[in-house]
């Protein structure tokens, strides 16, 4: 893959400035969060491109964002932020990519670390079994054509409904768990038919659920208030999206926005940006229908939610209430979402994309449940399956200059097909046992695709967005177990 | 000459197809796109299933074809080895897909694809074929 010279203008540790002047249409600058050893990985492949690329959106404000996690996507680089005007910018699918309202979702347990690892082997292969995965894998809800519609309005609150999981999940579920503007008129019945048999499904490639034990605790109060009190803690970490719903809306709206951007007259440097006016019949049929799939993403994790309940169940014996597994948060990393900000002293409203990176709202944030207003919003970032994951706490500075965002995992290195050509599921099965993980995965490459060595370093990332100022670390957890798509 | 190649791309996976003919790199990139979601070896032919599309130009075509594959894969639980493109003009193909229903005891299944994009989108006909397309995968 071609390496990347262009000029990265360092304004201080933590930031690295693309100049407007670098290439010929960006509307404005981009800004990179990254230490200087990152460099030569970003340098490597062409994200900085695409960082440079997402700055020709009309309407956007501020700077084309980067997060730590960054690399190589398609359109938008992954870790990319941007922000557009409501009247005067655009919209673009890209900028939320096909697994619309990919994210992740934290469950705190009252359970330690030595019970939970006796019974390890047991409870995953319950949570292997109760929850469909890999390619093809349909669910055990059977959702009709009327019954979609609900599940695309509602989102959790639908599966909440019928049965799966309590209210006091949705408090804390981003939005609610029900992104509000969501038309099911505007998802087209390919989309629908892809989403009735797969609703309750974990999907493949990087998905997973983990197992985790608490390892650092660097904000007692505020991890408190999460549920989470000490080391050795055990935790339940579950990441998946929309499924094929979603990569078919994304699919639909590329094509019609693509019409739509010749029709505007919107010059782009690449056909994966495409993108029509927020304002605009085109732009609002978008967001309508990837709200619908935000929505299916939240009804299908609150669902993988309650059959990861009935499992501790099964295995530990004990009842819900006793097991204490109850959700610390639920965030989106891939979405749009129209947001109020300060921009150059005046308040706007704003349509953020965020490609792989996660909303991380501060402290008394309107937008936040009761729970969190005081500490600011629960930010969940995983790292890879042999390193460690992180819970984090929005700021300030965060909505003063990254639109209330951070990064949203460790961020590859090393592409799939390389990982499976350097080692075998096997070599990780082993070298994961031998540091007391265990494994289980649907499909075959998948361990080897997600590799540790695949990754960056998550706490070299997570110290970025940290030392940036854009979020205050508060727990560190380490994988025990984990069940891959 | 091998069908295709995979394109080293660190978030998702480049396909580049070869054929002496579009159809036949068209067909060839299904097929490389079909070995990241199960073993062609270990897929029978069974069934078949005929996929038409309609795009604005071929470079969409190509993506709407495997997109439109990868949409029945999801519906019907189809995984495809082998691929005949009847009929492919600069807006309109239609093909025949076969292979059969997933079955996990005997298909080895890999991580999948989640769709095809626009990015690096590329038909090249100066030297035979070649068609390049990245995979959200």
């Amino acid at each position: 893959m071609a390496s990347w010279d262009g000029p990265l203008n360092r304004i201080d540790y933590y930031r690295w400035e693309i100049p407007r002047s670098y290439k010929k249409g960006m509307r404005v600058p981009g800004l990179i969060y990254a230490d200087e050893k990152m460099l030569p990985g970003i340098r490597q492949e062409q994200a900085a491109e695409q960082v440079a690329n997402v700055a020709f959106l009309p309407g956007i404000v501020g700077h084309s964002l980067a997060m730590p996690d960054i690399h190589w996507g398609y359109g938008f680089p992954i870790g990319g932020v941007a922000a557009t005007s409501t009247d005067e910018g655009v919209v673009s699918p890209g900028g939320v990519g096909y697994d619309i309202n990919c994210g992740v979702r934290l469950l705190r347990t009252n359970l330690h670390e030595p019970e939970v690892r006796s019974r390890l082997e047991e409870l995953l292969t319950q949570l292997f079994l109760n929850v469909p995965s890999g390619v093809g894998s349909t669910g055990k809800i059977r959702v009709g054509k009327k019954e979609i519609d609900d599940t695309l309005v509602k989102g959790a609150r639908w599966a909440v409904g019928r049965g799966y999981g309590t209210d006091k999940d949705l408090e804390v579920t981003e939005e609610g768990g029900s992104l509000k503007g969501a038309d099911p008129s505007k998802v087209s019945d390919k989309a629908k038919q892809r989403g009735s048999p797969q609703s309750g499904t974990l999907g493949s490639g990087n998905h997973f659920i983990e197992v985790q034990a608490v390892d650092e605790i660097y904000e007692p109060d505020i991890a408190r208030t999460m549920g989470i009190e000490e080391p050795g803690q055990v935790l339940l970490l579950i990441h998946t999206g929309s499924r094929g719903l979603g990569h078919q809306v994304c699919d639909d709206y590329v094509r019609a926005l693509r019409q739509a951007a010749a029709r505007y007259d919107i010059e782009l440097p690449d056909r994966e940006l495409a993108c029509a006016p927020v304002s605009s019949r085109e732009g609002k049929d978008y967001l309508a229908a990837m709200a619908c799939a935000a929505n299916y993403a939240w009804a299908n994790r609150q669902c993988i939610t309650h059959w990861a309940r009935e499992s501790f169940g099964n295995v530990f014996g004990l009842s819900q209430a006793k097991m204490g597994l109850e959700m610390v948060y639920d965030v989106a990393h891939n979405i749009a979402k129209i947001e109020t900000y300060e921009v150059d002293g005046r308040r706007r409203e704003l349509c953020v994309h965020r490609k792989g990176a996660t909303r991380a709202f501060p402290p008394g944030h309107p937008d936040l449940p009761t729970r969190y207003r005081g500490t600011g919003q629960p930010v969940l970032i995983p790292g890879d399956m042999g390193r460690c994951s992180y819970v984090a706490v929005g700021t300030e500075r965060a909505v003063q200059e990254s639109f209330g965002s951070v990064c949203h995992g460790a961020g590859r290195v090393m592409s799939r097909h390389a990982a499976r050509r350097s080692w075998q599921d096997a070599d990780v099965t082993r070298e994961l046992a031998s540091r007391g993980i265990l494994v289980r995965a649907a499909s075959k490459g998948s361990l080897a695709e997600e590799a540790s060595r695949a990754y960056k370093d998550i706490d070299e990332v997570v110290d970025v967005c940290h030392n940036a100022g854009l979020c205050r670390k508060v727990v560190r957890a380490v994988p025990m177990g984990v069940v891959k798509g | 000459m091998a069908r295709f190649d995979i394109i080293e791309h660190t978030a998702d996976t480049g396909i580049k197809a070869y054929g002496a003919t579009l159809e036949e790199a068209f067909a060839n990139a299904a097929y490389g796109m079909f070995t990241l979601i199960a073993d062609p070896e270990t897929v029978r032919e069974t069934l078949s299933r005929e996929i038409n599309v309609e795009a604005d130009d071929r470079e969409a075509l190509l993506v709407a074809w495997l997109n439109e594959l990868l949409y029945v894969l999801d519906v019907e639980q189809l995984v495809f080895k082998r691929f005949t493109v009847l009929d492919l003009n600069d807006t309109h193909l239609s093909a025949e897909a076969h292979g059969e229903p997933i079955d996990t005891r005997r298909h080895v299944l890999r991580p999948g694809v989640k769709a095809a994009t626009f990015y690096m989108l590329r038909i090249d006909e100066s030297d035979g074929v070649s068609v390049q397309v990245i995979l959200d995968t």
